[in-house]
């Protein structure tokens, strides 16, 4: 077939382009723009360089809280991903029980992320709460709002209660697409339950494991809401995370240009994690 | 290699099957010959497959028993009956490398693995596949993946018997041809029991030394392929072997003679049918003579196929097909005569024999 060239074409994409730039390009521009200038209000600019960028990196403020965000991550991680794995293989894969358990599945994430982090502040209270009141009766002395530790406990629960439903759906997907001939075989073979998973299981839910992989990593790593409703980035800054400290910082002290700094700061660290995990993983599965 | 005797086997796969409808497999009770090749030809959803699957132990039968040389197999697992099974679609471990997915069945049960070697190496060498050893499966075309799953059943060197079940399904047309061949002088060469399942008749009638042929949950017929050609014992398998079918054409029978519609054909032998049974007269377009003699024909159409020409027509008002050479002459005033010695009288679809 002859291929018709009209680049009268090009007009097609430009609503799109417009969505795009007054939803994306325009804000990340005005980011830019404030990281590099100085302003004492009234609408006065001066230009300020590359000082904000080094004064956030020379900052023990960031590097503070970048460290808890890769090990909230990291811990994360570790957590959701195998634990999803897990939920997913012991699922049904037929009969009533598909429906029922894909609806549970799917209700936390359904649940927005204030809401959720209300839910985890209230049960989690020593004076009302039903966890803080059972484990205080119980003689555990819980209190996620004086003790560093009991807040990140109580902030991994909440997500991982909030998002292995994610991890389980995309590896659930994933399962139920092997063909029975599959498994047919395997037995035929002499697989142990170990061999299947491990040769079928595993090598067919790698493309989902590797977006669920990158998506909780995102949404860890970007995470605000539920903290800033639970601890308010407390006791002390012990949880007070990146997007915590930025918000902090341009609305609570009205610094937009380290704020702004900030935000590019940010946003190339996920992009460039984020580039990392999925190089790693798809090479190593062009190599496999 | 072994001898399997299925006795009395029936399945349903609902729990309480209640009538005969329900079953899947309906009563099927056959001996297949250590190192025999068995065809299942049928069309999709006659009980093919399941019947398959109950060899291999992949679905227990909800009645009769299945026999390995005497033993009874009915309730050991698919792994404790030493089957292989090639699927239809090719069925690889795509992480491992050629080389590991062939000694991988091996390794299951533990053999030692200087004979894995050996084994896996032998395999290789057969399967022409010696490039690809240490090379991940996954890049292999579907012929060369359907040939590591035959090559998993072959690499067991002590195997029962080896099923496939539409194997050549995803295969190109050229490659088919040769894998057949190859699955043939494997099982010349080894003479492995082998029961092959397929809906496609030239596959089964070049592979296999009995064709076992299933309609409806039922075995209507086993026989060699010419036994099917010259003798269908149920209409089901003269409109289903043979391109096209045979004519099957509803005869009122008196005595010797055959009447359809207004003709009536002389039969060589005196059918034996019941009172009450619907009777049909079957003759193969191959047998069916056109020329300027005989009964009287009109033609709808003709088909040159290259080696010959088939022509539709209608007889006594029903259609029929005649299978005509390539150079033979098609008279203005057509007429036919059926070859006596081709005619198969049915009753109630089923053939029926002499009168004793």
């Amino acid at each position: 077939m002859e291929k018709t060239w009209n680049n009268k074409a090009w007009f097609m994409v430009l609503p799109v382009l417009v969505l795009v730039a007054f939803s994306a390009v325009i804000p990340l521009m005005t980011v830019v723009n404030y990281s590099v200038q100085d302003t004492f209000g009234n609408n006065e600019f001066f230009w300020a360089g590359t000082d904000w960028f080094l004064d956030v990196l020379e900052s023990d403020r960031f590097w503070d809280a970048l460290t808890r965000n890769l090990i909230f991550s990291a811990i994360i991680l570790t957590i959701e991903i195998p634990l999803g794995i897990v939920i997913a293989l012991n699922m049904p894969k037929k009969g009533i029980g598909v429906p029922i358990c894909l609806v549970l599945m799917a209700l936390p994430l359904l649940i927005p992320w204030n809401v959720v982090g209300t839910i985890w502040q209230v049960f989690g209270r020593v004076d009302i709460g039903l966890l803080g009141r059972t484990l205080a009766s119980l003689g555990i002395n819980y209190n996620y709002v004086q003790n560093p530790l009991d807040a990140w406990v109580t902030l991994i629960i909440m997500d991982v209660w909030h998002w292995t439903s994610l991890v389980v759906l995309l590896c659930y997907a994933g399962l139920v697409s092997i063909p029975d001939a599959y498994y047919q075989a395997a037995k035929i073979d002499g697989a142990s339950r170990w061999s299947v998973f491990r040769y079928i299981q595993l090598p067919k839910m790698k493309r989902v494991l590797l977006i669920a992989f990158l998506l909780r990593f995102m949404d860890s790593f970007m995470i605000y809401t539920e903290p800033f409703v639970v601890t308010g980035g407390g006791p002390g800054n012990s949880t007070t995370f990146l997007s915590i400290d930025l918000v902090k910082m341009a609305i609570g002290q009205f610094d937009l240009g380290p704020a702004a700094a900030l935000s590019i700061i940010y946003f190339l660290i996920i992009l460039l994690l984020s580039w990392i995990f999925y190089t790693v993983m798809t090479t190593s599965d062009a190599q496999g | 290699m072994a001898r399997i005797n299925l006795e009395h086997i029936r399945h349903a796969y609902g729990a309480k099957p209640t009538s005969e409808a329900d079953y899947a497999l309906r009563e099927v009770h056959h001996e297949w010959n250590d190192g025999g090749a068995y065809a299942l030809l049928g069309p999709s959803g006659c009980g093919k497959t399941t019947l398959l699957n109950i060899i291999s132990g992949l679905i227990n039968p909800s009645e009769g028993r299945i026999l390995f040389d005497g033993h009874d197999v009915t309730q050991l697992s698919t792994q404790d009956r030493n089957i292989a099974q090639v699927f239809q679609f090719p069925v690889i471990y795509d992480t491992m490398t050629v080389y590991d997915n062939l000694a991988f069945p091996l390794r299951n049960r533990h053999v030692p693995e200087a004979e894995v070697d050996r084994r896996v190496k032998e395999i290789i060498e057969m399967t022409g596949l010696g490039g690809w050893a240490k090379k991940t499966a996954r890049r292999l075309t579907a012929d060369q993946k359907q040939k590591i799953s035959l090559g998993r059943g072959l690499v067991r060197s002590d195997v029962s018997a080896i099923l496939f079940d539409e194997p050549l399904t995803v295969i190109d047309p050229e490659m088919k041809w040769v894998l057949r061949s190859q699955i043939k002088r494997l099982h010349r060469q080894f003479g492995f029991t082998m029961v092959y399942v397929t809906h496609d008749q030239t596959e089964a009638l070049t592979f296999a030394d009995k064709v076992v042929v299933m309609y409806d949950g039922q075995i209507v017929q086993i026989g060699t392929p010419a036994e099917l050609f010259e003798r269908p014992r149920h209409t089901f398998v003269g409109y289903f072997i043979g391109s096209p079918g045979m004519n099957v054409l509803p005869a009122k029978i008196a005595g010797n003679t055959a009447a359809i519609g207004g003709e009536s054909i002389a039969l060589n032998f005196l059918p034996k049918i019941k009172p009450g049974a619907k009777t049909e007269l079957g003759i193969r377009p191959e047998f069916v003579l056109l020329g300027r003699e005989g009964m009287p024909v009109a033609i709808n159409k003709i088909e040159d196929i290259g080696r010959h020409k088939i022509v539709r027509a209608r007889f006594a008002d029903l259609p029929i097909s005649i299978i005509v050479d390539e150079d033979g002459e098609i008279p203005a005033e057509p007429r036919v005569t059926f070859d006596p010695k081709a005619i198969n009288i049915y009753a109630d679809s089923w053939r029926v024999g002499e009168e004793a």
